[in-house]
């Protein structure tokens, strides 16, 4: 490994995995150390995603790798949950780009497509070759997707779509997009590709966060697809709803990756920074600083833990996973704040890693379900009173 | 080709290693141990042979505590057919003694190739590829950097002094691995989750005598603390006369 990452686990939490899960942590921490975080800041600096190791992960096995059959590995949830952390610990980019070809695009594709669709799309996406896009979200219609106002009619053997998609991880490189819009009112999957007249995508510029990762407008103009491109396993929200949690329960295990990378880095820094002539780590508030990293870490992992064996024995709920993605991003976004005082000015700089991953946990924490759509998620089935609606 | 690949665990190569109370071992507790890199281009180069010939085995094998069998697992996840432990109580530091191990072990399995890392990197003693080709009467070439196989031959690169030496060498061989042999693959998702129905043999090693013995270990003298003579172009013929007294200038 070309870097001195010792990712922290104050609890022994590693114990609770199976050897598999472990070594699967362990090859997607070492190939992150040694083929990402090398090109990561300038891929960020430039806001370009490192294209070129898209087939290599695809080598490497991660994309819809609990997913089984069609070139998938077939992981347990533990481990799929490690892979995002693992590769989140490089940037948050990085785990969304597999997130979305994973959760958000090879999840349906296998849950609600034809035989057809799965051959034709997962085996390619499994193996990098072929990427894709998750169009749920519009401009005005985030926290309240039921809203929106993409729209498909029929037309003999095909349908016409209209409408457009807002903030679209993978949008302009995407191959495949899975467009979510409503057929005679009811919420419909349809998979549009690329080069599909009247389609097409167009970078969002100018962000300060999440910057190594393409994040795009799609736009649909009278896009004609054939009847066959749409998803027939699933109707209403139901649909986009069950990919979010799946992405969602990666997440959740990727903040903690953030976490543990801000905190490696905040705690080597503070036993070299000379200050007062003794490192600062021998000053107690950055020891608090510290300390309440290392305990929310350590909280984290073993809520993620539970969580993964939850959905291993399929009893785990969408509230629960609301629980831990927010716990996880909030936790994470803290972390990277007390690690960049810690770091003091140097900070600031990306000399360091804190900054970049504190930017990108401000869209983690707001993306897939926003912190306080989380809370009203969980409030609700704590009280059965719904205070989102 | 049945080819069987010798590997070792080796402390991280950031441990801070710490000497044990009986002062002749380090302490292992705390320590975490990886697959000798050396190995690692040994592992690779089996792998690739396999592939080039779409035939035959690619074994691995180590000799030491149980404990190894992490890194036998990581080589069978990158895609080795077969895993033997010749498991040990102690920490192996002998290469007489291990190659001995390994020679008994070898002698019962259909093997034309025994590829191993030129050296592991914890007691960087050099001896077993040698060795074990003595023991085998195996036909030996060490430190390779490049390995090419045709109709059933090698030729093997490396690197002497001011020169680089080709050699032409027929099975049975041992061939030791220098880096820059090849870049080893990482374990796929999918290799580590098929490792764990592969074979996986544990037996006692046959060890032989030792042919040495660690009387003692200690670490390296702490070294001195540095001394800033002063800041700035100012300070330069303070740091002119400092290295003359050492005689660095």
């Amino acid at each position: 490994m070309s870097d001195l990452y010792k990712a922290l686990d104050f609890l022994n939490v590693d114990e609770l995995y199976t050897d598999e899960e472990r070594m699967i942590r362990d090859t997607v921490r070492g190939w992150v150390s040694d083929k990402f975080l090398p090109v990561i800041e300038e891929h960020n600096r430039a806001g370009t995603f490192p294209m070129h190791l898209v087939p290599e992960l695809g080598e490497l096995g991660v994309y819809g790798a609990s997913l089984t059959g069609y070139g998938c590995a077939g992981l347990s949830p533990i481990a799929s949950g490690l892979i995002c952390q693992e590769l989140e610990r490089g940037d948050s980019g990085l785990r969304s780009f597999v997130s979305v070809q994973g959760s958000l695009c090879m999840y349906p594709i296998w849950a609600y497509g034809t035989e057809e669709q799965k051959q034709r799309y997962l085996p390619k996406m499994a193996a990098g070759q072929l990427i894709g896009c998750f169009g749920l979200t519009e401009a005005d219609f985030g926290s309240n997707p039921g809203g929106m106002l993409t729209k498909a009619v029929r037309d003999g053997d095909h349908f016409v779509l209209n409408g457009s998609k807002y903030w679209i991880t993978n949008g302009s490189c995407a191959d495949v997009a899975i467009v979510w819009g409503k057929l005679d009112g009811v919420v419909r999957g349809f998979l549009v590709d690329k080069g599909t007249k009247g389609f097409q995508g167009k970078g969002i510029k100018n962000k300060f966060s999440l910057r190594a990762s393409d994040t795009s407008e799609l736009v649909l103009e009278d896009v004609r697809i054939h009847k066959s491109q749409m998803l027939p396993g699933v109707e209403g929200l139901k649909g986009p709803l069950s990919c979010l949690t799946q992405a969602r329960y990666g997440i959740a295990f990727g903040a903690v990756g953030a976490a543990q990378a801000a905190f490696d880095e905040a705690c080597r820094y503070s036993q070299m920074r000379i200050m007062f002539d003794k490192p600062i780590a021998r000053f107690q508030l950055v020891q608090n600083k510290l300390v309440w990293m290392a305990n929310e870490i350590t909280k984290a992992q073993l809520m993620c833990w539970k969580l993964g064996k939850m959905k291993e024995a399929g009893a785990m709920q969408h509230f629960h996973v609301s629980l831990a993605k927010r716990n996880s991003c909030w936790m994470a976004l803290e972390c990277c704040r007390l690690g960049r005082d810690i770091l003091g000015a140097n900070g600031i700089t990306d000399e360091y890693q804190m900054m970049r991953h504190m930017c990108n946990l401000e869209s983690v924490i707001t993306y897939e379900g926003t912190h306080d759509i989380h809370t009203l998620i969980i409030g609700r089935q704590l009280t059965g009173c719904d205070a989102i609606m | 080709m049945d080819i069987v690949v010798c590997i070792k665990r080796v402390p991280a190569t950031d441990t801070a290693i710490k000497i044990a109370a009986d002062g002749k071992s380090i302490e292992t507790a705390g320590v975490t141990f990886e697959l000798n890199a050396y190995d690692e281009f040994a592992l690779e180069q089996a792998l690739r042979i396999k592939e080039q010939l779409n035939a035959g085995s690619v074994t691995v094998v180590t000799v030491g505590p149980k404990d190894c069998k992490k890194q036998l697992d990581d080589a069978l996840a990158r895609g080795a057919d077969k895993a033997v432990l010749l498991s040990t109580t102690d920490w192996m530091y002998d290469g007489m003694q291990v190659a001995s191990a390994l020679a008994a072990w070898i002698k019962t399995v259909p093997c034309h190739l025994v590829l191993c890392g030129r050296q592991a990197v914890d007691s960087d003693n050099n001896q077993l590829p040698a060795n074990l080709a003595g023991r085998l009467g195996f036909a030996c070439v060490t430190e390779v950097g490049k390995l090419t196989l045709a109709d059933g031959a090698f030729t093997a690169e490396r690197d002497i002094e001011g020169a680089r030496e080709v050699v032409a060498c027929k099975t049975p061989a041992v061939i030791s691995c220098q880096k820059g042999l090849n870049e080893p693959r990482y374990a796929n998702l999918k290799g580590i989750m098929a490792a764990k129905k592969k074979p996986f043999v544990e037996q006692p090693a046959q060890l032989g005598a030792r042919g040495m013995e660690i009387v003692a270990l200690s670490l390296p003298a702490p070294r001195a603390a540095g001394k800033i003579v002063g800041n700035g172009a100012g300070a330069v013929p303070a740091l002119i006369a400092a290295l003359r007294e050492t005689k660095a200038l």
